[in-house]
C-alpha cells in the first residue's frame, strides 16, 4: 500500500476539523450561536475519516499506530474527538464542539505539516504483545481525555471571567453554566486518572517481567504525568484545588503532557516509508 | 350568525395598553362569564359570521368576519355594555382595522411586538387560548381558522428569525437567568430571600416559578418572615441565623431596609470554605446595599446588585428593540401571504366610523 494514502485521509479528517473550527470562529466573530447540528455533523464526518485513516495506518504498521510522533498526535486527537462525541452530546455542552474541532485540527494539521514526525514508520512496534499495545492505546486515550478536560477548563475560565466581569452577552451567552462545567471537568479528571492508572498498571506488569526492555525516561515521564493529575484530583476531592486554579492547572498539565510525548515515543525496529509496502502481509 | 350576500370583511376592534390608561384597562378585561355572554350575544347578531376574542389584562381585541359594518358596531356596543364602559369613551381608545391590516396586527400581537414588554412569550399562549376557546364555542369558521393558524406559524417564525425574545428584560427574570448561567439546572438550588422588599419578593417568586429547589425567608421580624414563608410555601429562618447558615444556600436574594451591609466579607469567606466546590450567588436588590462590595473579590462568590441587573435588562431591551424593524418586515411579509389566502373569502371592508 502506498504510505501516502493514509496521509491523504488524515488530511481530509484535518480539513473537517478545520471546517468546524472555521464555522465556530465565524459564529464567535458574529456573536451568534453556531448550529450544533452542523458542528456535530462536521465533527462526526471528520471522526469517521480519522478512524479510517488510523485503520489504514494500523494495517500498514501491523498494530495500533503509536510508533512515531505523528501517530501519537493523531491518536490523541482521535481520542479527544471520541470523548467529545460521548460527553458533548450527552451533556449538550455549548461551544465544546468548537473547541474540540480546534484541538483536533491543531493536533492533526500540526503533525501533518511536520514531515519529520512521520519519516519513520515503525512496524509491529509492540512486538505482537497485545497487552503492551493495550497499555499504549489506553495511555494515549487518557491523553485525549485530558485534552478534553483542558478544553472544558478553558470554557470554565471564560464563564468565570464573564460572570465576574458581568459580560454575559455575545459569545459568552452561549457558554454552559459554571457548575455544569465544573462537574464535567471533575468527571473527566477522574476518568483520565483511572485510564492512565490502568494503562500504567498494565505496562508495569510487563516491565516487571522485562525490566531492561523499557526506557526509564519513558517510565519516569508517564508516571510523573499520572502523579501530577492524581495530585490535582486528590486536592480537588479535598476541596484544596478548586475553580480557576484547578482549571489553570489542568490546562498547564495537558500542555506538559503534550510536550512530553516526544519523550515517550516507542523505541523499536524502524522502517522508512519506502520500505513499508514490502512489509505488508 | 347569518350569511348575507354582502362580501364579508375580516376585522379587529379593541383596545390595549398602547391606547388605554390603566384605570380604564382594569375595566376592559372580561370575566369568563362576561366573555360567554359576549359570544352568546354575538351569535345572535345578523351580519357577524365569525368571532374570536383575545382577552388579557393588557388588551381586549375582537377578531371577526362580518358582512355588515353595523354588526361590528353592535358587537362593540355589546362589549361596552358588558364591560361597563361608556361607548363614547371606548371610541376614544379603540383601534379598528380590517383586511390585511387586521392580520398584520394579529401576527404582531402573537409575536410579542405589541406587548408592553417587547418580545414577551406569554402573549403567544394567550392568543392561542383565545383561539381554542373560540373553536370550542364554534364561533370561528374558515377565515379565522386559517388566519389564526397561519398567524401562529408566522409568530413562531418571527420569534426564531429575530432576536426579539432573546435575553430577559425584567430585573427579576434577569436574576433568574443569571442563576442559570451559574447553576444550570435550578431544581437543586436553595434560595434564601433576605428581607421583605417588594422587588425581592418578585424575584423570589420568579425563582419559584422557574422551579428552584427550595425557598427560605429571613426577615428582621420573624413574624414577617413567617407571613412571607406561608405565602410562598417556604421555610422561615430567624434573621440572626443567616450568617452562620449561609453555606446552606446557593442563591441569596437580598432586599432588606438595613442602613448598612448585612452580608459581610468574613461571613461569605467562612461559608465558601464550608462549600468549596459550590458557588454562592448574591442578588443584592437593597439600597443601601446588603452585601459588602468586597464579597465580589471572593473567587466563588458572584455578586450582582440592582444597577447590574438593571443594566443587563436595559441592554437586553435595547437589543430587542434593535430587532423590531426586522421583525416588522417579517410580520408584513407573512401577513400579506396570509391575506392572499383568505382575501377571496373576506375581501370586504369595514368603513371607519
Amino acid at each position: 500500500m502506498d504510505p501516502s494514502i493514509d496521509r491523504f485521509w488524515f488530511w481530509l479528517a484535518g480539513a473537517c476539523y478545520f471546517a468546524g473550527l472555521a464555522l465556530g470562529t465565524s459564529a464567535v466573530l458574529r456573536r451568534r450561536a453556531h448550529s450544533r447540528g452542523i458542528m456535530n455533523a462536521i465533527v462526526v464526518v471528520g471522526y469517521m475519516l480519522h478512524t479510517y485513516a488510523l485503520y489504514l495506518r494500523g494495517v500498514e504498521v501491523r498494530g495500533c499506530p503509536l510508533g512515531n510522533q505523528f501517530e501519537i498526535f493523531q491518536f490523541t486527537a482521535w481520542s479527544a474527538t471520541s470523548l467529545y462525541l460521548v460527553v458533548g452530546t450527552t451533556f449538550r455542552i455549548s461551544l465544546l464542539g468548537y473547541f474540540t474541532s480546534m484541538l483536533s485540527a491543531a493536533l492533526t494539521l500540526l503533525s501533518l505539516s511536520v514531515p519529520a514526525w512521520d519519516a519513520e514508520h515503525r512496524i509491529n512496534v509492540f512486538g505482537g504483545n497485545a497487552w503492551i499495545e493495550f497499555h499504549a492505546a489506553l495511555a494515549l486515550f487518557s491523553y485525549g481525555v485530558f485534552g478534553l478536560l483542558s478544553l472544558t477548563s478553558i470554557l470554565f475560565l471564560l464563564r468565570h471571567f464573564s460572570l465576574k466581569n458581568k459580560r454575559l452577552d455575545g459569545t459568552f451567552a452561549f457558554l454552559p453554566s459554571i457548575v455544569d462545567l465544573d462537574q464535567i471537568g471533575h468527571r473527566l479528571l477522574i476518568t483520565g486518572v483511572v485510564l492512565l492508572a490502568t494503562s500504567l498498571l498494565v505496562g508495569a506488569s510487563w516491565w516487571m517481567r522485562n525490566p531492561g526492555g523499557v526506557n526509564p525516561v519513558k517510565i519516569a515521564v508517564t508516571a510523573s504525568i499520572w502523579i501530577a493529575y492524581a495530585v490535582a484530583l486528590t486536592l480537588r476531592l479535598r476541596g484544596r484545588l478548586q475553580g480557576k486554579r484547578l482549571a489553570k492547572a489542568c490546562i498547564v498539565l495537558f500542555a506538559v503532557a503534550l510536550l512530553s510525548l516526544s519523550l515517550i515515543t516507542p523505541r523499536r525496529p524502524v522502517s522508512g516509508p519506502a520500505s513499508v509496502p514490502s512489509q505488508q502481509p | 350568525m347569518s350569511s348575507p350576500d354582502v362580501s364579508p370583511a375580516l376585522f379587529v376592534v379593541g383596545a390595549s395598553h398602547q391606547t388605554t390608561p390603566i384605570d380604564l384597562r382594569e375595566r376592559l378585561a372580561l370575566t369568563p362569564e362576561k366573555l360567554a355572554q359576549l359570544h352568546d350575544a354575538a351569535s345572535r347578531l345578523a351580519g357577524l359570521r365569525e368571532l374570536a376574542v383575545v382577552n388579557t389584562c393588557n388588551r381586549v381585541e375582537l377578531y371577526g368576519v362580518a358582512t355588515d359594518a353595523n354588526a361590528v358596531a353592535a358587537l362593540e356596543q355589546e362589549f361596552c355594555r358588558l364591560s361597563g364602559l361608556d361607548p363614547a369613551t371606548f371610541a376614544t381608545i379603540r383601534r379598528l382595522a380590517d383586511g390585511s391590516d387586521a392580520i398584520r396586527h394579529l401576527v404582531a400581537v402573537a409575536s410579542g411586538l405589541e406587548s408592553q414588554m417587547l418580545g414577551e412569550n406569554e402573549i403567544f399562549g394567550q392568543v392561542k387560548s383565545a383561539y381554542e376557546g373560540a373553536q370550542q364555542r364554534r364561533s370561528v369558521g374558515p377565515v379565522l381558522n386559517r388566519v389564526f393558524q397561519k398567524a401562529f406559524q408566522s409568530a413562531k417564525h418571527v420569534r426564531t428569525q429575530t432576536a426579539i425574545t432573546v435575553g430577559q428584560v425584567s430585573v427579576a427574570n434577569v436574576a433568574v437567568e443569571l442563576a442559570g448561567t451559574i447553576f444550570g439546572d435550578l431544581s437543586a438550588t436553595r434560595v434564601m430571600l433576605l428581607g421583605a422588599g417588594d422587588i425581592g419578593e418578585k424575584t423570589a417568586r420568579a425563582f419559584q416559578s422557574r422551579g428552584a429547589g427550595s425557598l427560605t425567608v429571613a426577615s428582621r421580624t420573624l413574624a414577617r418572615a413567617l407571613e412571607l414563608a406561608t405565602e410562598f410555601g417556604a421555610v422561615a429562618l430567624p434573621f440572626e441565623q443567616v450568617g452562620q447558615r449561609l453555606h446552606e444556600f446557593d442563591i441569596l436574594v437580598c432586599s432588606t431596609a438595613a442602613p448598612h451591609a448585612v452580608i459581610t466579607h468574613e461571613a461569605v469567606a467562612t461559608a465558601l470554605r464550608r462549600r468549596p466546590a459550590h458557588p454562592l450567588f448574591f442578588i443584592d436588590l437593597a439600597l443601601p446595599r446588603d452585601v459588602e462590595p468586597d464579597v465580589a473579590t471572593l473567587e466563588n462568590a458572584f455578586v450582582y446588585n440592582l444597577d447590574d441587573l438593571a443594566r443587563i435588562a436595559e441592554h437586553n431591551r435595547a437589543a430587542r428593540e434593535a430587532e423590531v424593524a426586522k421583525a416588522l418586515a417579517l410580520v408584513g411579509e407573512r401577513a400579506d401571504s396570509i391575506w392572499r389566502q383568505v382575501a377571496p373569502q373576506a375581501s370586504g371592508r369595514i368603513e371607519p366610523r
